[in-house]
């Protein structure tokens, strides 16, 4: 067996004996909920204190939870599944199709970030349900690239150092990408007025806005 | 989130019926259209209802058939379904085309992506955005007696019709739909009612608890528009304090007819400003008959705000107002 920790790839391949967990079959995900998790646990007082409050993450499966089955595409892929009837668009992706790409900011409608598509058309997917996406095509920022190629406006944004810390750019990217599709060649103000819906707070809006007019000059989204 | 059962209706009928037997079962309900604000709602555990709890079933009006279309009739005139997505009403060419005042309301809501999801029923029967209703305070839109805005933060605060409660009717639709003479037909246990868009909103001081006629087991289904005259300008002017994802600080929906130079009729309902879509007939009433100066445009935003009555922080909606009236309203009378 090689020493996979002597090599330079970041892939997902499964490293030695799968019977014994490594490192790398942790997910930064995993690391971090385990992570959470000890912390909660050593301060359980402040967990009381908590309980009463909505939290952003994965909530417990319980088994008396109204749920409804639902045929649902999801970057091109077609799942047929139960979900809960409580759960948002974003936390079936996120914490039960694992498709991370789509961020929660704050949960209400209020950052952008967890901006994906629905029928071609930018929605907050915090402010949907799992439920009411029954039937729909959804599209992901996991679903831009093709075969390996990062679209044209991925490849902007990179260019153009469009993300600073990175939490809104798969929003503002399926902003972008949803601008693109119904008019190829906007203006500045048409970019801004499409992204308006999408918060940085890094504020890197000038280079959002050059890598989508860069885009629109060479192709598309 | 809380639990909840979604419902899927089929029909009218069946959307009424699950309402009906959700609260025979001792369950609190909620109709559901885009469900942009409702979710917030019921993640913060803010009763959408006075006297109701956070739903324990969703009525999805979604998987209704048909109420999400603009119908016009060949005698003139349109209905448009409730469920109706802002971003369809703001593109829409011929709502842009004989009915701008709502097409530029619409257009004007939030962000695109709450414009997709959100609907024209959801905006005009929204919940107040008043921080303090929102942030969890017994207070009289949550079923309580007391409104927090008279001794506290109040400069986002009404300045026409206030008391007992201030808040301000938050939509952007509904002065345009006020303005237009809209008729809102409303789904009910006992059928249809058919309501004038004058008589839908109600005030603090009839009803503290809620904004519209609506009962808790009604729903807007539609609303229909009168077939445009001829000569027939409409616009909708808003300020923000910022340029996107915000409510108006104030808001003006003007609908004018024109004979040549001369304004034969108009509606001016300010947003922004009141507890409901607040007409100013006295400043309408000097227009009539007149050619739109710089003059008289002046005196009509100094008569919009005749009987303003401000809170301790928000007496900077008086001036507001007279001069996005004035502006909008000789903006309006001498645009081709």
């Amino acid at each position: 067996m090689t020493n996979s920790r002597d090599s330079n790839s970041v892939s997902n391949e499964k490293v030695g004996d799968s019977d014994k967990p490594s490192h790398f079959d942790l997910s930064r995900r995993g690391f971090i909920g385990g992570t959470s998790a000890a912390l909660l646990a050593a301060k359980s007082t402040s967990v009381k204190a908590q309980e009463n409050s909505e939290s952003v993450g994965v909530e417990p499966e319980v088994a008396n939870v109204p749920k409804t089955a639902i045929t649902v595409t999801v970057n091109g892929a077609s799942h047929q599944t139960v979900v809960e009837d409580r759960w948002t668009l974003n936390e079936f992706l996120r914490d039960h199709l694992e498709l991370t790409g789509s961020k929660i900011g704050c949960n209400r409608g209020e950052c952008g970030s967890c901006t994906v598509l629905v029928d071609g058309e930018p929605v907050y997917s915090c402010s949907t349900l799992a439920v009411w996406a029954d039937g729909k095509e959804i599209l992901t920022v996991e679903g831009l690239e093709k075969d390996g190629q990062l679209s044209v406006l991925q490849q902007a944004f990179m260019e153009h150092n469009a993300p600073q810390c990175g939490f809104c750019t798969s929003g503002q990217l399926m902003s972008a990408t949803a601008l693109l599709e119904e008019n190829p060649e906007p203006t500045v103000d048409e970019v801004r007025h499409a992204l308006a819906g999408n918060l940085c707070r890094c504020s890197n809006y000038n280079a959002i806005v050059e890598a989508v007019m860069d885009a629109s000059k060479t192709g598309g989204a | 989130m809380k639990t909840f059962t979604n419902q899927n209706p089929g029909t009218v009928d069946e959307a009424i019926e699950l309402v009906r037997t959700a609260r025979e079962d001792g369950h609190s309900v909620s109709f559901a259209g885009g469900g942009t604000d409702l979710l917030q709602l019921v993640k913060e555990r803010v009763v959408n209802r006075s006297g109701q709890d956070v739903p324990d079933v969703l009525v999805n009006l979604k998987s209704l058939e048909g109420v999400d279309q603009v119908s016009f009739s060949s005698l003139g005139g349109v209905a448009i379904g409730g469920l109706t997505t802002l971003s369809n009403l703001a593109n829409n060419p011929r709502i842009l085309d004989d009915y701008k005042v709502l097409a530029e309301a619409a257009g004007q809501v939030g962000t695109p992506q709450i414009r997709n999801a959100g609907t024209l029923a959801g905006n005009v029967c929204q919940r107040p955005w008043c921080w303090y209703y929102r942030n969890g305070f017994p207070c009289y839109k949550a079923g309580g007696n007391e409104c927090f805005s008279i001794a506290g933060e109040n400069q986002l605060h009404a300045i026409f019709g206030g008391g007992p409660s201030f808040i301000v009717h938050p939509s952007d639709v509904a002065p345009a739909l006020v303005a237009l003479d809209a008729t809102f037909n409303v789904a009910g246990p006992s059928g249809n009612r058919v309501i004038s868009s004058s008589d839908f909103f109600v005030l603090p001081r009839d009803n503290v608890q809620h904004e519209n006629v609506l009962s808790d087991d009604e729903f807007l289904i539609s609303v229909d528009l009168p077939a445009p005259p001829n000569g027939l300008k409409s616009t909708y002017h808003k300020v923000m304090d910022r340029d996107a994802w915000t409510h108006a600080l104030v808001s003006v929906a003007v609908v004018m007819e024109m004979d040549g130079d001369i304004c034969s009729a108009v509606k001016i309902v300010l947003g922004g400003v009141a507890p409901e879509p607040w007409r100013v007939p006295s400043a309408e009433a000097l227009l009539i008959g007149n050619v739109v100066t710089e003059e008289l445009a002046r005196s009509v935003g100094e008569a919009a705000v005749s009987g303003a009555r401000p809170l301790a922080k928000n007496a900077y909606k008086i001036p507001l107002v007279r001069g996005v009236v004035a502006r909008t309203v000789l903006a309006l009378a001498t645009s081709v």
